[in-house]
């Protein structure tokens, strides 16, 4: 039932926010538990197409959790549990009759430490199509290049693709954790504090790619740095000890938070 | 989307087969411990009808192969006790030195260089030791000792408990080395000298761990079958005295079954009632050095 | 400062004592070596490995305990090694911190525990009298599974705990499968240790004789065995064959044979030193 309302994009209850873009997640009364330890509470809220939304909030508040529910890959930790509501393009994300491996063909993820796989470059990004049978063969090489340039990496590894990717710099790795993301084609990215490992420069570039791959995808960042926060979203959740206290455009969560908690956090009163 | 379903629907019922086929090869192990059981309770209660039970306790001879027959475990019991026994008089002192030695004073070459060697020692195959007592130790032993007998209890007892030092060192010097750095400190800030710290600090604190090392070194003296085997004869007799031949129970095992027994006679049986006695007493140590060892990380996790 | 108490000269004392004790535990070993060596040296020749056990100590060889050994140990290998490490998966990447892991896990610990010579009364029993595979060297073979199981499980768990979880994660944030990241990213990672693992269990095997003598394994073979149902023996039963009786001769014969079996031991180890030092230089180039 709330898949009907939903999908009119006119909830009532859940903070929402103007924008003309269509939902491609919609949340609603989402609660988490580790065993017994509740971590996130009742969120609810709405992440567009074709944007970028960043969860911000002091470590440990559940950002990381919130996230990982929108691929699923939390049902892989012995003693978690949800309950509430998450519809990916106005289907129930656990509905028993979707196989949570096919969410994550189309909701794709990268992780906070870079984790190429300890193989050459080519078999980095060569993975997700093979197991999925998208490709082969000469299609496969193209497919490959053409992920590794989305990523912005193909300049700087085109003529060692053999090599193995722990040779890598960190940004560089970290980006081609980005291309072995996009080459199964998903159509959102979620980024678990991306940049938290790199420096400034690989940061930058990060960020750099993150603006050019939202013409193409949802992108759903958590960070802990609110200043990226501010340069690369146009959306921006707040999230303290599992609530979601404030969502909305980046500006104006910035410039005229509505919560005096939320205010607190931004001017780096506490976190 | 609709391909990318029917293929995860094709691989979730590969995914089910593969789960099922890795939780048979996880419950053999399980399979094996009722195996093993199942096959000493029958044998065990075959043998208990032709033999009551009270006799297999108290009679003090064992002689189920002769034409007077007797089925009194003690004497096997006895055996084994004695070459255990000394086996761990012997392993105790120099495992525990080693331990202490290796984990408190050493430095890390020496330990780097020491610790491959102990495991060579440790796994060299106990029918080599065998040879080494009955050839080599007890010839050695005769010159110091001229009543001892060819065959007799010190000598397999003494290499068992050479054969057991690696353990007995590897084990214990574990359970040192998890002592929190923090007690050292503490008993040096107070003045302590190192081997006061080692001693009355760093031992009793890993106490438990090292008292589980020492019941598993029990355990393993009083399953070692070869060098008992070779060394120590094959006459079953109700002694303490380590220079006369004895017999152990896996000793007894060993002979039965280089013999052409037919199975299913009470012979044949005798194998399982003493294999039984054997299992039990090493699965109650084993389960109880199990304990203690969980009761030490407990402590300092 | 002064000595006050005699501390320092106690210290050195135990020193000596915790030297002493490192001489004699290394002490064994080589006494142990040498005396194999001084021996058995002089029998040690192209004959001895070639020829079968005979009643003339100067006339007899270990090829059939030779050849013996080497196939009970491929057969022990290739019943051990698929289920120990599918047994290792299911604990480590299937049941997590359920109680079934619980109870199989102390199980193991347990049955690791079990002195060899009970898995020989089991073989006996269960492989040699039910299913009525005689003294076979396949009847060897599975018991002896059964014995380095429980090893076999214990080293390939171990090398499973080495593979980050990061590449785990990497792994089903593409949607791959349990089944999929563990063949195509878990296990290349964990081979080395697992291979390390199981050749050190298996070498363990190889010098045991009391489960093999206590299943019915023969010691007198003059034949080399040519199908998985055939009798057999192995080098350590033929060694302790050659032990228990009377002659000199055969003494030399059990020096030579253990001096055979020492050498096997050291390919065996050499092996895993080998897999395990390659391994390190690929993961960490």
């Amino acid at each position: 039932m709330y898949a009907s309302v939903l999908r009119n994009d006119s909830i009532s209850n859940p903070p929402s926010t103007a924008h003309d873009s269509p939902s491609v997640f919609a949340i609603q009364g989402l609660e988490c538990w580790y065993g017994t330890h509740q971590v996130i509470r009742k969120v609810s809220l709405i992440i567009p197409e074709r944007r970028i939304t960043a969860i911000i909030g002091p470590s440990g508040c559940g950002k990381s959790t919130l996230i990982r529910c929108l691929n699923r890959i939390n049902d892989l930790i012995p003693g978690f549990r949800m309950s509430g509501h998450i519809l990916f393009k106005g289907r129930e994300l656990d509905d028993p009759a979707i196989d949570p491996l096919t969410i994550r063909l189309k909701v794709g993820m990268v992780f906070q430490k870079p984790n190429p796989f300890p193989k050459s470059i080519y078999e980095n990004v060569a993975y997700g199509p093979r197991i999925w049978e998208l490709h082969r063969d000469r299609r496969l090489d193209d497919h490959v290049e053409k992920s590794l340039r989305k990523a912005a990496l193909w300049d700087e590894v085109k003529d060692k693709l053999g090599q193995n990717a722990l040779t890598l710099s960190g940004g560089q790795q970290q980006r081609l954790c980005i291309a072995r993301a996009l080459a199964v084609e998903p159509e959102v990215l979620l980024l678990d504090e991306p940049c938290s490992a790199l420096d400034p420069i690989a940061t930058g570039k990060i960020e750099e790619l993150l603006l050019e791959l939202k013409q193409r995808y949802t992108l759903v960042i958590v960070t802990h740095n609110m200043q990226q926060a501010a340069r690369v979203s146009d959306e921006t959740g707040f999230l303290l000890m599992g609530e979601l206290i404030e969502f909305g455009p980046t500006e104006k969560l910035f410039t005229t938070p509505g919560d005096s908690r939320t205010e607190a956090y931004i001017t780096g009163r506490f976190g | 989307m609709e391909i990318a379903h029917q293929h995860a629907t094709k691989r979730r019922i590969g995914e089910r087969v593969i789960s099922i086929g890795l939780a048979c090869c996880g419950g053999l192990s399980i399979l094996t411990t009722i195996g093993i059981v199942a096959v000493l309770i029958v044998e065990t209660v075959a043998f208990f009808r032709h033999v009551p039970m009270w006799r297999f306790l108290t009679d003090t001879q064992w002689t189920p192969l002769f034409a007077n027959k007797h089925f009194g475990i003690a004497p096997l019991v006895a055996g084994t006790m004695l070459t255990s026994t000394i086996a761990i008089a012997v392993a105790m002192p120099l495992g525990l030195l080693t331990a202490i030695y290796l984990s408190e004073f050493a430095k890390e070459g020496v330990r780097q260089a020491v610790k491959p060697l102990l495991e060579i020692l440790a796994g060299v195959p106990t029918v080599v030791y065998g040879y080494f007592a009955l050839l080599f130790v007890t010839p050695l032993l005769q010159r110091l000792i001229p009543q001892l007998a060819g065959f007799n209890a010190l000598s397999p007892g003494i290499v068992m408990g050479l054969m057991i030092i690696p353990m007995v060192a590897s084990l214990s010097e574990d359970a040192m080395y998890a002592v929190p750095q923090g007690l050292r400190e503490a008993a040096y800030a107070l003045g302590s000298s190192k081997l006061q710290v080692s001693l009355r600090v760093v031992v009793p604190a890993a106490f438990s761990g090292i008292a589980a090392s020492l019941l598993l070194a029990i355990s393993r003296a009083i399953g070692e079958t070869m060098i008992v085997a070779i060394a120590a004869g094959q006459q079953p007799r109700f002694t303490l005295n380590p220079f006369v031949p004895v017999e152990t129970m896996t000793a007894y095992i060993v002979q039965v079954s280089l013999g052409d027994t037919p199975t299913g006679t009470l012979e044949y049986n005798t194998i399982f009632a003493v294999g039984m006695t054997l299992f039990l007493s090493t699965l109650l140590l084993n389960l109880f050095s199990l304990w203690l060892r969980e009761r030490f990380r407990e402590q300092y996790a | 400062m002064p000595d006050r108490h005699p501390s320092k000269i106690v210290e050195r004392l135990f020193k000596l004592m915790a030297l002493g004790a490192l001489v004699i535990a290394l002490g064994t070993l080589t006494a142990l070596l040498v005396d194999a060596l001084l021996d058995g040296g002089g029998r040690l020749n192209w004959q001895f490995l070639t020829s079968f056990p005979s009643r003339k100590p100067e006339q007899a060889g270990i090829a059939s305990a030779l050849v013996g050994t080497i196939y009970l140990m491929i057969l022990t290998a290739a019943c051990a090694l698929p289920i120990g490490v599918g047994a290792a998966l299911y604990l480590e990447e299937y049941v997590g911190k359920h109680w079934l892991a619980r109870v199989i896990e102390v199980n193991i610990a347990n049955l690791a525990g079990v002195p060899s010579i009970i898995y020989g009364l089991l073989g006996l029993e269960l492989f040699v009298r039910m299913m009525g595979l005689g003294r076979s060297l396949l009847a060897g073979a599975l018991t002896m599974a059964l014995l380095v199981l429980p090893i076999v499980i214990i080293a390939t768990r171990e090398a499973l705990r080495t593979v980050p979880s990061s590449i785990r994660e990497a792994s089903y944030a593409l949607g791959a499968s349990r089944w999929q990241t563990i063949w195509h990213q878990v296990l290349p990672l964990a081979l080395p240790g697992i291979l390390t693992g199981s050749i050190l269990a298996l070498s363990r095997a190889i010098g045991e004789a009391a489960p093999l003598i206590t299943m019915g394994a023969l010691t007198y073979i003059a034949f080399l065995p040519d199908s998985l149902l055939a009798p057999f023996t192995a080098l350590p039963i033929q060694i302790f064959n050659w032990v228990s009786r009377p002659q000199p001769g055969f003494h030399a014969n059990a020096a030579a044979g253990i001096v055979v079996l020492l050498a096997v031991l050291l390919i065996m180890n050499g092996l895993a030193v080998y897999v395990r030092q390659r391994a390190q230089k690929r993961l960490y180039l």
